[in-house]
Formats: structure tokens, sequence, C-alpha cells
């Protein structure tokens, strides 16, 4: 039995719209989601842009506060944590951001970048700490010669490697990993998500994948959890998901992701998603998600489903019938 | 040599950019040809020369770009020939272009139903308010919901699905023999994406145009494409119909390209990677451009540029492996 590393309960964020004088709404970003991350495991998100995949990862990592809700870490509430306390919070946690072009400062040396963590959680300094930048150099690719250069020298594929070596530099137990492979080619993708699942096995590390590409989010996770317009509306494992997706919602987002078979272009799909995303600021009532939903009964706009488990952990947000 | 009717034919293409730091090769002898009706895609990963073939086509290379020599013939008309005024009536009209990011190329200060409408004032001088009703009709056949009422927004008020839907009405309002789509959907929702591929294929048979599709998803070409060209660093390695690609890929890259994208078929725990990197196109590799990453390098690779074979009809690969076997037959 794995222990849970992250529990997160009814976590809940709004984000207020103001004028020069008051609130005047709220974007609806997460919404009483209920999610574990076992330790050792790799749990994927998917979602189109605006579903809080992005708000909920980060409230996790207690990055934004939460209007409500916990964040448990090691069975430890964390928001009873002061900002002091978080400080072996953070060493144990790390994130690797999309654009390897604007996450790695321009003025910095790769020397620097890497090894900033190293300095900040006083784990090495001076040439401790090139010893140990070179070691995750190696680690993840790269060579000793590139320590004394600057970003603009390298690849899209380097400099996510360098993301990564300095995602890893503190010996981080859990890394968050959004959209980490979305902009990179195929062929350079490849290498990377390889490399990602060899350092998972080395380092025993914990990861949560979030992407908008089903295929590698399906390659990476063990378990998967389907987020719309703020909520989770199915999680399972990646065979209970992706096999037998349940949620209209899932269901119509596997059969839009255009597949590598050409014969598959004449067969009618299963469920066409019709209409786009509505605003978070005014979600439709009851299952937020009705207004696009091919199987809708008269009670979807009035009642809120919850997530049921039916059968083998595998849960899902629709209302029977 | 084919009777078959080709709208386009693009007729060993070269484009280089002279920089500071070099003269970059950017394509080097590209050849194809679009026939009337179909979709054909181009396939390959940044900067192997997508875009610039684009650009070229529609004579729009950026300084210091240049066409050094190919031709570009449409109906049998030289494009590359062409003086920048006859060029003016060929674009919006002839050719028609759906780039990959609507928010940078709609501007932002005139209306979506006057952006719209100007092909129709430009290129078939109607009246502007007959114009600016026509462009209505289009955007609304394009599945834009309250068409009347969007066609007075500017394009900020308009969601990236929208923002996509009023560029391909642009694209379709002089009923284009030709509409290059670069990318139209990398930048897209899975669910937005899929309805505006739908939607060019549906607008692709009443209108009966022809496509060259632009794209970096192999899974997009499955769907979409009638004829594929693979394409790296600047050269296209292998041509041929769409299932014969997915089913049967003969050059080195495209068999390892289509081995590393993780797939719902095969779940294995490690992706097939390819050795090395793409390289500079300002020094490119001699012989085949592919050589010094290709597992099956022979000594004439690096000397010698592969010629395009015809493996089997209508199946064309760029690369020595294929070329050995004709000269002993």
């Amino acid at each position: 039995m794995t222990t849970a590393l992250f529990e997160c309960r009814n976590l809940t964020k709004f984000f207020p719209i103001k004028n020069l004088f008051r609130e005047t709404g709220r974007v609806h970003a997460v919404e009483d989601v209920n999610l574990t991350i076992p330790e050792g495991g790799t749990v994927g998100l998917v979602g189109e842009s605006g579903c809080g995949k992005t708000t909920l990862a980060r409230t996790i990592l207690l990055l934004i506060e939460p209007t409500s809700g916990q964040v448990i870490f090691r069975g430890e509430d964390m928001a009873s944590r002061s900002k002091r306390d978080l400080r072996q919070f953070r060493r144990e946690t790390a994130i690797v951001f999309q654009d390897p072009y604007s996450s790695l400062d321009p003025r910095m040396l790769i020397a620097d970048v890497v090894g900033e963590p190293l300095v900040i959680h006083k784990v090495a300094f001076g040439e401790d700490r090139d010893d140990v930048v070179l070691s995750l150099l190696e680690r993840v690719g790269l060579k000793a010669d590139h320590m004394y250069r600057y970003p603009h020298e390298f690849s899209g594929g380097q400099r996510q490697r360098l993301a990564i070596a300095r995602a890893l530099a503190a010996d981080p137990k859990f890394i968050l990993l959004d959209e980490a492979t979305s902009a990179l080619d195929v062929s350079v993708q490849a290498k990377i998500l390889n490399m990602l699942n060899g350092l998972k096995a080395d380092l025993r590390l914990t990861y949560m994948f979030i992407s908008h590409d089903l295929n590698v989010v399906r390659h990476l996770s063990d378990h998967i959890g389907v987020m719309y317009l703020g909520r989770m509306v199915e999680y399972g494992t990646r065979e209970q998901v992706f096999d037998t997706p349940t949620h209209p919602y899932t269901r119509g987002l596997l059969a839009a992701a255009p597949s590598l078979d050409p014969n598959d272009r004449d067969r009618p799909r299963e469920v066409v998603l019709q209409g786009e995303v509505p605003s978070a600021v005014e979600p439709p009532s009851g299952c937020r998600f009705h207004p696009r939903c091919p199987n809708r009964k008269p009670e979807c706009d009035r009642v809120r489903p919850e997530l049921v488990d039916i059968g083998d952990g595998h849960l899902v947000a629709c209302l029977p019938g | 040599m084919e009777t078959r009717e080709d709208l386009l034919v693009v007729d060993r293409l070269k484009t280089q950019f002279f920089t500071y730091g070099g003269v970059v090769e950017a394509l080097d002898e590209v050849s194809f040809e679009i026939r009337l009706g179909e979709i054909f895609g181009l396939v390959g990963e940044s900067g192997c020369g997508k875009s610039v073939t684009a650009t070229s086509i529609l004579g729009l290379v950026a300084k210091p770009g240049k066409i050094v020599s190919g031709r570009v013939l449409l109906d049998g008309e030289n494009l590359v020939e062409k003086s920048e005024q006859e060029m003016n009536r060929v674009r919006g009209s002839r050719i028609a272009m759906i780039f990959q990011d609507p928010t940078s190329s709609l501007n932002p200060l005139f209306r979506i139903g006057y952006q719209v409408a100007e092909p129709y004032i430009y290129h078939q001088r109607r009246p502007k308010r007959q114009a600016l009703k026509d462009a209505t009709e289009i955007l609304a056949k394009t599945g834009l919901p309250d068409a009347v009422e969007k066609s007075r927004n500017y394009p900020h008020e308009l969601s990236g699905g929208m923002r996509q839907r009023a560029m391909i009405a642009m694209s379709l309002t002089c009923e284009p023999d030709l509409l290059i789509a670069d990318e139209p959907t990398t930048n897209l929702d899975v669910t937005i994406g899929r309805q505006i591929l739908d939607l060019v294929k549906d607008l692709q048979r009443e209108f009966g145009a022809s496509v060259l599709w632009i794209t970096h998803d192999m899974a997009v070409v499955a769907q979409m494409c009638d004829r594929v060209g693979v394409m790296y660093a600047g050269t296209i390695v292998e041509k041929t119909d769409v299932r014969t690609l997915f089913r049967n890929a003969k050059h080195p890259y495209t068999e390892r390209l289509l081995r590393a994208i993780p797939s719902a078929v095969k779940s294995a725990d490690k992706l097939e990677e390819i050795p090395g990197s793409v390289p500079q196109l300002i020094h490119p590799p001699t012989g085949c451009r592919f050589h010094p990453r290709c597992d099956h390098v022979m000594e004439i690779c690096s000397r010698v540029k592969p010629v395009e074979l015809e493996v089997e009809p209508g199946h064309m690969v760029a690369c020595h492996l294929f070329g050995g076997e004709k000269e002993a037959t």
C-alpha cells in the first residue's frame, strides 16, 4: 500500500475581479477538488485552457493561497505552517514550466541558473556547488563545458533539460511538470519523456503532469484526472480513463483528439462536442458541462453531480439515469 | 511527366536567407505538386522549412531571404517571375492563406466584418455596403454564432476559435483555387481544434479548392490530408499518399519520427529516439542532410545528395538506400 504524498480536500480557489471600488465578480478557477497523489506515482491532469489545471497544481504547491479547503503534505495540513516553516516543503517540491525560453534568466550563467536552489537552501556553495551542478548537468545529458554559457546558447530541448536540472538541484521528492514538453518537437519530446521516466525510477520521484496532449499524459501517468471549468469530472487509473471513459466530456475529449490512423477519418465519431467552454466568471449552474453535453437530462442544470466511485476507484461526476 | 491535373507545381525551389552569420539554406530544391481538389500536407519539425515554402509560394519571403532558383507554377504560370503588382492580384484571390495565430494576423483596430469584406472590396470591387453584407454571410457559413452581431466586434472580443473561423471566412471570400493553411489548429484546444479541422474539410469539399496543409502534427495529417510530403532540414525526404505513409514509411527519418510519437495503440515504456538534433542550415550537412543522424548511413550519403526515387507507384523517397537497388536493376 503506497502512502499519499499530497492530499487535497475540497480545494477551492476563486480569483476576485475588481474595479476601482469593489469586487464585481469572481473567476471560479478551482472548485471543491479532492485529489490524492500517491508517493512514487504520476498523476496526470488533462483539460482545455482555463479549466483550472494550472491553478490547482499551483495551489497544491502553496504558490497560490486557496480560498478554502486543505492541502495535506505527508499527513500534515500545510495551512497551519508559517512562511518560514515552508522552507523544507519548498526544498522537497519543484516545478518545470512550459516555456524554457521565459523560465531561464537570460542574464545568468548556467552554473548559477542550475545552482541557485543549492545556494538558497544552503546545500552547497562555491566549488562544492559547481561539483553538484556538474553532476546535475550530466544527469540530464548535458556536458561540463555548458556550465559557463548563457541560456540563449541552447536549443529548446536543451533549455528544458536545464530547467529539469534546476528542478532536481535541491533533491526534491515531488516535481510539477506544467506542460513541460508542449513547446517541443516530437523527436525532442520523446527524449525528454524518456529522461523523465528514467529520473523518476532512479530518484524515486513523484510527478504531477499537466498537459493538453492526451497521448503524452497517457504515456507518462498512472492516474489521470480530467478537469472541466474548475471541477474534476473524472478520475481513475490510466486504463480506466482511457479505455473506459465514462463522463461525456472525457469521451468527447478523447474522440476529438486526432488519431494516428488514417482509416479513422471515415469512421463516424462517437461524441462530437459542439460550442466552446463557457466563461468561468459566471459558470453554468448544476453540472458545468450541461450546455455542451450530448446526453443531458432535465435535472442537469439544477443538480450538481458529485464524484461517485463506479468501481475500483474510478470516479465520475455525472448524474445517473 | 504525369497527365493528372496539377494545380500547383513547385519545382526545385531554393530559398536562402543572406544573414550576417552566413547564408541560411532554408529550402534546398523542394519539389512537389498539388492536384486539383486535394489536401496536400507538408509535415516536419520546427525549422525544417514548412513555412518558408508557404511564403515562397506567395512571394512573401521576408528580407534578407530570397528565392534563388526554381519555379512555382500555378496553372502553368510561374509565380516567381511575377511582379509585386501582379502578385497582389494573386494573393487573397487565387491563393489565400490561414495563419497559425489569428490573434496577431487580424488587425486589432478594424471590425471583424470589415476585415473579412476587404478582399471583396479590393479584388472584386464590390461596393462597401454589399461587401459587408456578403462578409456576414460567409462568416455564418464558417459556423460563427450570431454572425451579424459578431461581424461588428473587434478581434479581441472573440475567442481564439471564433477568430480562426473569421480567418477562414476571410480566406474563402474570393473562392481561391489554393488555400494555404499554416498550422491553423496548433494554438487551439483539442475540441475547438477538431471543430476547425471538420470545418475546413467541409468547406474544402463545398468550394472545391486545393489545400496546402502545413503542420508538425502527424495525427492531423492522418485525419486531414490526401497526400503528404515529409520535410527535413529544407528538403522533402518522402512524398506519398497518406495511407502509404502510415503503413509503409520508407525514409529512415519518417520511420523514426513516426515511432517517436507517444500513441494510444502502443503504450511502451520507452519511446523511440532519433539521435542528435536538427542541423544548422547555415552549414548544412553535405550530401543527404539526414546522414549524421541516420542508422543506415553509407559512404555515399555524405557525398551525394540523394535524388527522389519512385519506390512504388506514387511513393517518392529521397534516400540512397533505395538508389542502390535501382542501379542494380
